[in-house]
């Protein structure tokens, strides 16, 4: 991040509520260090023009980018318990929740609408990194139930784009529980017929991995994600081993057997409409 | 040798002392029962004292305690017919993960367990109780098999999570975690998960999550150790104690959030002073909750479950 993208972006974004760029701005590719005409960014999905890279997206922009235009419609999400644990560690769990919503402008990190994908009705949830390192407590495994349910509802397929740090440590042992219930929400999804397709974003490590997140029909993840259940620290420190180069990375997952593909962010929707058609036989027929 | 932990401290020095006049007393023959009984009697107090308030720090040391009974040991004392099952029929066996066959109060089932080893040598077999993804792999076929024979699982979980290891991330360790608590979810039989130390995050919940989740009174259970919350909440791992407390772990925690469905109580002490009275403790809860789940047909154990866990952390209770 230069001073750049820093320089303006905070305030205007809590002045009009949304992710405004103004676009005399010029951001820098954190990748090739390239300057990039931020209108420029926008139009490619902000993937670096110069080197492909994939910057990290809002959960807004990924329902932007993914549903057929003006398709798509939100879903409000159950309210939860808000700290139940009363947790405070340097700072009170209660106030990290409030700035997460100031900065973000979302009730907690996850976002999920439906809609059309090449014509094609679809459910998709999408986390959001900005809100507290998109970790997952109560809200997010709610929404990510809530997603299914409906999901089923409308007898379409679920599509969820991940970007988290793990487990919210905040909600202690209530967002360890998030791991069995999300993966009910895939079961039900399943159950009914459905297509339950996860896009693994950039990061995706932790308890999301290790539940809902690994249990797509089909796994995407976007060029050059990290994916994993530890993080590369921890890792190091149990192991003492230096770890291979592009670990833990989309490209490694994929020849490691464990996603189906490493998608551009470019042609991810048509991806997902072909995926969706191609998997709905029993519906078009 | 015995081990002691910090806070026990002035109940090892009592004992040291009963143990020193119980040598002196043999070659003289000095009458030294008055005074033993009095010590004894003296420790048995400390220990009520110590153990009836102990700090979710203190707890997760208890449960971490290395003579605290050990999967192994429960599958010695309460299965009959233990006949130990191995691999994941892909890559390997993971001794951190044991399971099998046996009979339990008379009914046959599956146990599973995380195994932590009781010496140096059995501790480095077993990985330390942490598993790769050919544990969790294991796991879902002896739950799959059991499934398969109606048998009910019982498993009993003590580890301090999931191996985090280069090789376990390059093979699927969340995917293998993921599918494992898929498996727990959708067995068709009667499934009472026991927490007998520590109940360490995703590789915890893998084996744990049954229609029934039992807890030592001084097992704990959290997403994350102390330690790796203080040094990443509070940049400090020191703050252990402070996180331990915060991060809400106890079993009293936990029953009262309704993450578990009831807690056992261990001898005074805590488990490791009497492990097999604290075995077959929990062999009766295990029974208890277990016979009423006989009679359930597979519809409704799986529907719930699933209720079970839908439900929880919905309504505020910390």
């Amino acid at each position: 991040m230069s001073w750049l993208t820093e320089y303006v972006r905070p305030k205007i974004r809590t002045l009009l509520g949304r992710r405004e760029i103004p676009d005399n701005l010029w951001v820098q590719c954190p990748a090739c260090q390239q300057m990039i005409f931020s209108r420029e960014l926008e139009k490619n999905l902000k993937v670096c023009p110069h080197c492909s890279h994939h910057m990290r997206a809002t959960a807004a922009e990924r329902l932007a980018w993914i549903f057929d235009e003006s398709t798509a419609t939100r879903i409000e999400l159950p309210k939860v318990p808000a700290d139940p644990l009363r947790f405070r560690d340097s700072k009170r769990y209660a106030d990290r929740l409030r700035e997460a919503r100031e900065k973000t402008h979302l009730e907690d990190a996850i976002l999920v609408a439906h809609g059309s994908i090449g014509g094609q009705r679809a459910v998709v949830a999408a986390m959001e990194f900005d809100f507290m390192a998109g970790s997952m407590g109560a809200a997010v495994g709610e929404g990510i139930v809530a997603a299914a349910r409906l999901a089923v509802l409308q007898e379409a397929p679920l599509i969820v784009f991940t970007a988290s740090g793990g487990a919210r440590m905040q909600e202690g042992a209530v967002s360890l529980m998030q791991m069995p219930r999300t993966v009910i929400a895939t079961r039900l999804v399943k159950e009914a017929g459905l297509p339950f397709i996860t896009v693994l974003t950039d990061p995706t490590t932790g308890g999301v991995t290790a539940s809902f997140a690994m249990l797509g029909d089909i796994q995407i993840a976007e060029p050059g994600a990290l994916i994993g259940f530890a993080g590369a620290r921890v890792i190091e420190q149990t192991v003492r081993e230096t770890l291979p180069e592009g670990f833990q990375r989309a490209e490694y997952l994929h020849a490691h057997g464990v996603i189906d593909m490493v998608v551009p962010r470019p042609v991810l929707r048509d991806t997902l409409a072909r995926l969706i058609s191609l998997l709905r036989v029993r519906e078009a027929a | 040798m015995r081990h002691f932990l910090d806070f026990e401290k002035p109940i090892a020095e009592l004992e040291g002392k009963i143990e020193e006049l119980r040598r002196l007393s043999d070659p003289d023959g000095i009458n030294i029962a008055d005074e033993v009984a009095r010590l004894t009697e003296k420790v048995d107090r400390q220990l009520n004292v110590t153990y009836a308030r102990l700090t979710p720090w203190q707890k997760t040391q208890v449960a971490r305690h290395p003579d605290r009974p050990k999967a192994s040991d429960y599958f010695a004392a309460l299965l009959a017919d233990y006949t130990p099952l191995a691999g994941d029929r892909a890559y390997a066996d993971d001794a951190a993960i044991i399971g099998g066959l046996g009979r339990f109060h008379g009914h046959s089932v599956v146990a599973l367990g995380t195994e932590k080893g009781s010496d140096t040598d059995s501790r480095v077999a077993h990985n330390f109780g942490m598993a790769r993804p050919e544990g969790y792999r294991k796991a879902r076929r002896l739950i799959e098999l059991a499934g398969r024979f109606g048998l009910p699982v019982l498993s009993f979980i003590d580890t301090a999570g999931a191996f985090p290891g280069i090789d376990a991330e390059a093979r699927g360790q969340a995917e293998a975690i993921a599918r494992s608590i898929e498996a727990c979810l959708a067995a068709p039989v009667p499934f009472v998960a026991t927490i007998i130390g520590e109940g360490g995050s995703g590789g915890a919940v893998a084996l744990a999550a049954g229609d029934r989740v039992l807890m030592l009174e001084h097992a704990v259970y959290a997403v994350i150790s102390p330690e790796g919350c203080a040094s990443i909440l509070w940049r400090d791992a020191a703050q252990a104690s402070a996180a331990a407390e915060a991060l809400r772990l106890t079993a009293e925690d936990l029953k009262r959030m309704k993450l578990v469905d009831a807690i056992i109580s261990e001898p005074i002490g805590g488990a490791h002073r009497a492990p097999a009275q604290t075995i077959a403790t929990v062999g009766q809860a295990i029974e208890e909750q277990l016979v009423p789940l006989l009679p359930l047909d597979a519809a409704t154990l799986i529907a719930r479950r699933r209720e079970k866990f839908l439900e929880m952390g919905r309504e505020a209770a910390a």
